[in-house]
């Protein structure tokens, strides 16, 4: 099972270290450190490292490195898993996952660290009984400790862990009775150069803030539940039911949760909502690039597209730009290369545009990367929305979030 | 708690001197003493403030333990809150404080009775993270209560104790009976109790491999499936992986689990999934393949191992990982899914890797285009280690599907056009591949490779240039100059590049030898005289005497055609795949290693088989495996049973090879080239009938130095690093399936049952493509599992000896037979024996050593080059004194003399003239031995006669009989 967590920030130093059986040195991390050397980029440090006596598995999140240290065969999924279990319930505690947030809050992290686990068995990993055991600070908790010295670990032990619904704790109240659910959904996409769909998929989840009296048990039933190929749910569904009715019957957890993930696999035709015209041309032996794109909406059924934001990582070579957007504004990184442009909405009467050149380092040859456009955007009321694009020659990624809401009670 | 806060403390002191920390102790002192003051005040509110101060001062690094007997006062407590913090304090100091924590056991033991079950089981808890052994002894009857709680919480904060208790001290857990009792929680009513119990017996399992701890019956199955539905997700993947280590009675059982374990694939944790899906994988094995179930789940298993591919990089890495071995064993399930796998362009280059790879794996005539599509953009990325792969990816494809080989290589030149470096020299390391499974096809692109000859700068990709000019140097018009040119700096190169151009310009030489007579003089004296590498320099001796004393031989030997690659080559060996498939969702599939290669202290790691299709009579109980297991660590005897004749053969070693991999063919090309070599020395020798040749053969004054080095080593060293290097040597041993007409006897049984001890041998021999082979039959007559297999021979008239290990790689159980096919050669030592052609055998195997004797055909050792020019037959018909002329008569033989003339040829025995007078037909024949012995044949025929009358003329009469012998039996087949 897992034996010892260390925390390592970007910079390569362990900021926190945590072990639930005996003591493992943490030199044992300098076998993680090697294999960070190795790795051109941060994220390519791979995720089971072995060692001559233990196993690293690590997850990078936030820009911190969370090493678990085992000693024997742990299905490393499990510990993965769990790993990003510890850095979704830091961020739900402190609102960001960060080395100063954790550092602020390091007799918290200990209380639930020592929760979360037992002897390296997960032991309450459901927010709803952690907050019970454990107070999330806030500033007022935080002062009135400072002033009396009292910790946060809460008086009662939480019921939760005895019940068959340990993802709810009894006796909720609320005036206001109320649950929204969110579904965002993401396209991943590869288009050819004529503009055909190759491929895509869509990743869906459907997220929940629930705030109810009691103990309420929903369902929630779909228009078209066949398109839906792959579900994962929350523990909460009734499995079931689903599989005999393609009805979701629960009883929520209280407060936000992600009642389940879907799958929309490529067999099923995915309409993309907007469509990019490209052009970024360099010519052997001139210093100068061409730099030319253009915006449309497609088959968005008259809902506008907002919020669109284009970002591009431009090759090494290119020094900086001259573009000229049609509307919004741009900005170019000379350092990352990275080239963002704040669009806004587009107009389908006025499609935006940013047309301009790319100044190269003089001398230096045609860079032979393809850059990579990433546009997000979001679409409001629509039920299928964001994309990835994947075009040759020029590689093109586009993401959208968009989300519509609507109110169901039971 | 300590460690961090020790860490803490060091943070904070960092850059701080001695100086500095003795001045904080100092301030601590009166803050100490006022909490001492504070903790044994009469005030319950002061009480508990003071121990707050005190934990917190903990938790930022301080020194408290000073207060331990103070503090542990305060644990007679009824406030929650207080008894939570001096726990904490426990946990933290106990260890530094041995004799003091005992003052706390008392408590202990009495928290352990409140009528609060949340506060027995924090007691249990805090008790069994305290690693202190005298508090330990005291934690076994509190315990044992808490198992028997009536809560179901104590009990499942208990269960997870006994692990905690065994890891400090194993004897006492298995003392004090708290295995049973676990063992009793598995059919707990509760779910979350039956998962932590299953959690803390897999854990304690792994310490004692070969207790069996998990004693897994169908009601417990049931126990367990009904936990599954209803305990927490980590609680599920307990369960799923114990239940993986069932093997179901029978298909039934084995779909009725499978039934109820399927909605896990639902499950929101992907840990869940994958081990759902390994329990689904193994079971699936039992299920018939007809069966309408078996589709609809091969169905469902692929929507969740796509979907883990949109999760957290770190995840898609296990997940690619597992689904490499899945798709290798099972490639229906995700054969239309080839798309999830194309790799975007944030994937981190772990992930892109293994994507790469499974594309190739479901790579198919169907997705080629796809798949080519992309591989051809990714070769134009700018990570070097992708795009080496990505262009090998090509190359793979090529090898895999033939429809696509034209593409593939169009493709490949594309990018050699691109003169991007290291793309042009991977290309044209996988063109060499696909040169070696599709020969003669696409050599038009030969001249681009060359222009690309100067950019090379890696060996491997340098060798694999040569590699091409030599084997196409007919074609190359300066291939002697371009060879040439890398000789000049031989000495830089490396051992890859030198073998390889060793052999290439060896190539060019036999193809061209008018012009290169000079260069090829020019390798083979650097290699043999100015080189310290024994590889090297042996294979400069090998050719050097080929070249020298048989230039056709060594044509033959050379430039011999080669066998095909095929793509199997980089697919993982069955019984490793059916273990690893055991193993989904553990460290095994992501290393692609059995546990027990790599895991600490498994040295009784069972391992785990898939279980036998339903219907399938074959045994594969799991005590088999347990038995042979044992049996393995028991030291081979060789202890002579029969004391007769055979008794040569106890001084041969017995010990079985180290390694049951497949044999390095480099033994046999090596040992092949050799026995050319001496060839001529044995044809003269074996005419003295009494000597004994395994002597002379190290002192034989042709081997030349290199060959005093013993032959194992090299054969070791040429295995497999340089397999690319030694290609040319390794096709004549390489048992390439090529079915000649030779004649192989029918089996007959060699050792009966009675005498084996249960093992029955029948077998043959055979020479096919140029290989004699031993063809056995092994059956397993007896009631245990034999393994261990190994083999020897005794000296024997013509030096046959195993080219290679026997190839038992499974155990052989009850009443299983297996077919092995053993290559041979003839360069062992040499005895002459009565008959000639009998051979004495040993075979081992984890129960005896088995002694028997059987005779080959000679026929066997007829080798291809047999035929004699008309005027040397001539010559040597005359040459050789009728003393050594034999006749026999070849009865009942109703054959033209065409049809006889065609027979023998299949056997190597090869027709040179014919000539008719008076209605006879006179065929003149000759043949070769393997020892460089010609015999000479007259074989008339009269048409009408059934009777043929055959004369043999030999330098080494004796052979005569047995050569009649094989004619007889040849004729007669």
């Amino acid at each position: 099972m897992i034996h010892s967590l260390f925390l390592i920030n970007a910079s390569g130093d362990i900021f926190l270290e945590k072990h639930w059986k005996s003591v493992v040195s943490r030199s044992v991390c300098d076998y993680f450190f090697e294999a960070q050397e190795r790795a051109t980029e941060p994220e390519n440090v791979p995720p089971v490292i072995p060692t001559p006596h233990h196993y690293l598995i690590s997850v990078l999140r936030h820009r911190i490195y969370f090493v678990a240290v085992i000693q024997s065969e742990v299905p490393p999924l499990f510990v993965i898993e769990f790993l990003h279990r510890v850095v979704d319930t830091f961020q739900d505690y402190f609102g960001v996952c960060t080395e100063a947030a954790i550092k602020d809050n390091v007799v918290v992290v200990y209380e639930l660290l020592e929760e979360m686990l037992d002897n390296g068995f997960p032991l309450a990993t459901e927010s709803n009984i952690l907050k019970e055991l454990i107070k999330p600070p806030t500033i007022l908790r935080t002062m009135v400790n400072t002033i009396t010295g009292s910790t946060n670990v809460g008086e009662q032990l939480p019921t939760g862990q005895l019940s068959v619904v340990p993802w709810r704790r009894t006796g909720v109240k609320y005036t206001n009775n109320e649950a929204y659910f969110d579904v965002v959904e993401e396209i991943d996409a590869i288009i050819d150069k004529s503009g055909s769909t190759i491929t895509a998929e869509i990743q869906g989840v459907i997220d929940a803030c629930v705030k109810l009296t009691g103990m309420p048990d929903l369902t929630l039933s779909f228009m078209n539940p066949r398109l839906l190929d792959d579900v994962s749910f929350h523990p909460c569904v009734r499995f079931k039911r689903w599989e005999a009715e393609r009805i979701l019957s629960f009883i929520p957890p209280d407060g936000n949760f992600r009642l389940l993930s879907y799958h929309v696999s490529s067999q099923n035709l995915v309409a993309i909502p907007v469509y990019v015209k490209h052009n970024i041309t360099f010519r052997e032996g001139s210093s100068q690039g061409r730099f030319d794109l253009t915006l449309g909406p497609k088959q968005t059924m008259g809902k506008a597209v907002e919020s669109v934001l284009v970002s591009s990582q431009l090759p090494r070579g290119v020094l900086n730009a001259n573009l000229n957007p049609s509307q919004g504004t741009y900005t170019f990184d000379p350092v990352t290369k990275l080239l963002t442009w704040d669009v806004g909405k587009i107009n389908p009467q006025k499609l935006p545009s940013l047309k301009g050149t790319m100044n190269l380092q003089a001398g230096a040859s045609k860079p032979d990367e393809n850059p990579t456009i990433n546009i997000q955007f979001k679409i409001q009321q629509m039920a299928i929305s964001g994309t990835q694009l994947h075009t040759h020659p020029h590689t093109l990624q586009l993401q959208s979030q968009s989300s519509s809401s609507q109110l169901t009670t039971a | 708690m300590q460690e961090w806060a020790s860490q803490l403390c060091e943070n904070r002191q960092f850059g701080s001197k001695m100086t500095d920390s003795k001045y904080f102790t100092t301030t601590k002192k009166g803050e100490i003493f006022e909490l001492k003051a504070e903790l044994n005040s009469d005030k319950k509110e002061k009480k508990k403030e003071a121990v707050k101060k005190v934990i917190a001062s903990m938790t930022v690094g301080k020194d408290v333990s000073a207060l331990f007997p103070d503090v542990v006062n305060c644990m007679q407590t009824d406030n929650l809150e207080l008894k939570k913090l001096v726990y904490l304090y426990l946990m933290n100091y106990a260890k530094s404080q041995p004799d003091m924590a005992i003052m706390a056991v008392n408590t202990f033991v009495k928290d352990c009775e409140d009528p609060n079950p949340l506060i027995r089981a924090l007691a249990v808890r805090t008790m069994g993270c305290i690693r202190v052994d005298k508090i330990t002894e005291y934690l076994c009857e509190p315990l044992r209560k808490c198992l028997k709680d009536e809560d179901p919480y104590v009990r499942k904060t208990a269960a997870v104790c006994v692990a905690k208790l065994h890891d400090i001290n194993a004897q006492l857990v298995e003392d004090q009976g708290f295995l049973d009792t676990l063992k009793d929680l598995i059919s707990d009513s509760n779910p979350m109790v039956v998962a932590n119990a299953v959690a803390a017996l897999s854990e304690i399992a792994e310490s004692h491999p070969n207790s069996n701890l998990l004693d897994l019956n169908p009601q417990t199955i049931n126990k367990l499936l009904t936990a599954l539905n209803e305990c927490t997700e980590w609680g599920q993947i307990f369960i799923l992986d114990c239940l993986a280590n069932y093997t179901p009675r029978d298909d039934r059982e084995s779909q009725s689990i499978c039934e109820r374990v399927t909605p896990r694939l639902s499950h929101a944790n992907s840990a869940v999934v994958l081990s759902a899906v390994k329990v689904l994988m193994k079971f699936m094995e039992m299920l018939p393949k007809d069966l309408d179930y078996y589709g609809t789940l091969l169905k469902k298993l692929a929507p969740p191992l796509v979907t883990l591919l949109s999760a957290e990089p770190e995840l898609q890495y296990v997940a690619l990982r597992n689904i490499n071995l899945i798709v290798q064993r099972r490639p229906e399930i995700l054969k239309h899914e080839m798309k999830v796998f194309f790799v975007k362009y944030n994937d981190p280059i772990y992930v892109k890797l293994e994507k790469l790879d499974i594309m190739i794996r479901l790579a198919s005539q169907a997705n080629i285009a796809q798949v080519l599509a992309e591989l051809k953009e990714y070769a134009t990325e700018v990570d070097v280690d992708f795009v080496r792969k990505a262009v090998r990816a090509i190359g793979r494809c090529a090898i895999k599907v033939e429809q696509s080989a034209e593409r593939c290589v169009s493709t490949l030149l594309d990018l050699i056009q691109t003169k991007v470096n290291y793309v042009v020299q991977e290309a044209i390391v996988v063109i060499k591949d696909i040169f070696r499974k599709y020969p003669n096809k696409y050599e038009s692109v030969i001249a681009t490779l060359c222009e690309n000859l100067d950019s090379l700068d890696e060996p491997e990709a340098r060798a694999a240039m040569i590699w091409i000019v030599g084997e196409y140097a007919e074609r190359i018009d300066n291939a002697d100059e371009l060879l040439e040119s890398f000789l000049e700096g031989f000495h830089d190169e490396s051992t890859q590049v030198q073998l390889q151009l060793l052999t290439a310009i060896v190539k060019l030489f036999l193809k061209k030898p008018t012009e290169t007579q000079e260069l090829v003089q020019q390798v083979l004296s650097l290699a043999t005289q100015d080189s310290d590498n024994p590889d090297l320099r042996d294979r400069g001796y090998i050719y050097w005497r080929l070249l020298s004393t048989d230039p056709v031989a060594a044509k033959e030997v050379v430039l011999a055609e080669k066998p095909l690659i095929s793509e199997e080559t980089d697919l993982i060996e069955p019984t490793l795949l059916e273990e690893l498939i055991c193993h989904i969702g553990t460290l095994a599939s992501v290393y692609h290693k059995p546990p027990s290669a790599f895991v600490e202290g498994s040295r009784g790691v069972q391992h785990k088989r898939l279980p036998g299709s339903a219907g399938s009579g074959e045994s594969v109980e799991s005590p088999d495996t347990g038995s042979a297991a044992g049996v393995s660590d028991a030291p081979p005897a060789v202890i002579p049973s029969q004391g007769d004749l055979l008794g040569d053969l106890l001084n041969l070693d017995l010990t079985p090879p180290a390694t049951t991999g497949p044999p390095p063919p480099a033994t046999s090309g090596m040992q092949l080239g050799a026995m050319d070599l001496l060839g001529g020395g044995l044809d003269s020798l074996m005419g003295d009938e009494s000597e004994p040749l395994g002597g002379d053969l190290g002192g034989s004054s042709a081997m030349g130095a290199g060959f005093g080095a013993p032959p194992a080593a090299p054969a070791a060293s040429f295995s497999a690093p340089v397999s690319g290097g030694l290609d040319d040597l390794f096709d004549l041993g390489g048992g390439v399936g090529m079915p000649m007409g030779a004649y192989s006897p029918p089996k007959t049984v060699w050792l009966p049952a009675m005498k084996g001890k249960g093992l029955e041998i029948s077998g043959t021999f055979a020479r096919r493509a140029g290989v004699i082979q031993m063809e056995m039959t092994l059956t397993n007559k007896a009631m245990s599992v034999m393994t261990d297999f190994a083999i020897q021979f005794n000296r024997n008239s013509f030096g046959l000896a195993p080219a290679g290990p026997l190839q038992v790689l499974t155990p052989l159980s009850p009443n299983q037979s297996i077919e092995v096919t053993l290559p041979l050669n003839t360069v062992g030592p040499v005895m002459k024996m009565d008959p000639l052609n009998n051979l004495q055998v040993a075979v081992k195997n984890n129960i005896d050593v088995f002694y028997f004797s059987c005779q080959y055909p000679i026929s066997m050792l007829f080798v291809e080059d047999g035929k004699m020019e008309r005027q040397v037959f001539l010559a040597t018909w005359k040459d050789i004194s009728n003393d050594n002329e034999a006749q026999f008569q070849i009865k009942d033989c109703h054959l033209s003399s065409d049809a006889v003339s065609n027979k023998l040829q299949g056997s190597n025995i090869f027709t040179i003239a014919k000539r008719t007078v008076d209605g006879q037909d006179m065929l003149y024949q000759s043949t070769k031995l393997s020892n460089g012995i010609w015999v000479l044949a007259e074989l008339r025929v009269q048409t009408g006669n059934p009777t043929f009358t055959v004369c043999l003329k030999c330098r080494a009469p004796e052979v005569s009989q047995c050569v009649f012998q094989s004619y007889d039996a040849v004729l007669k087949n």
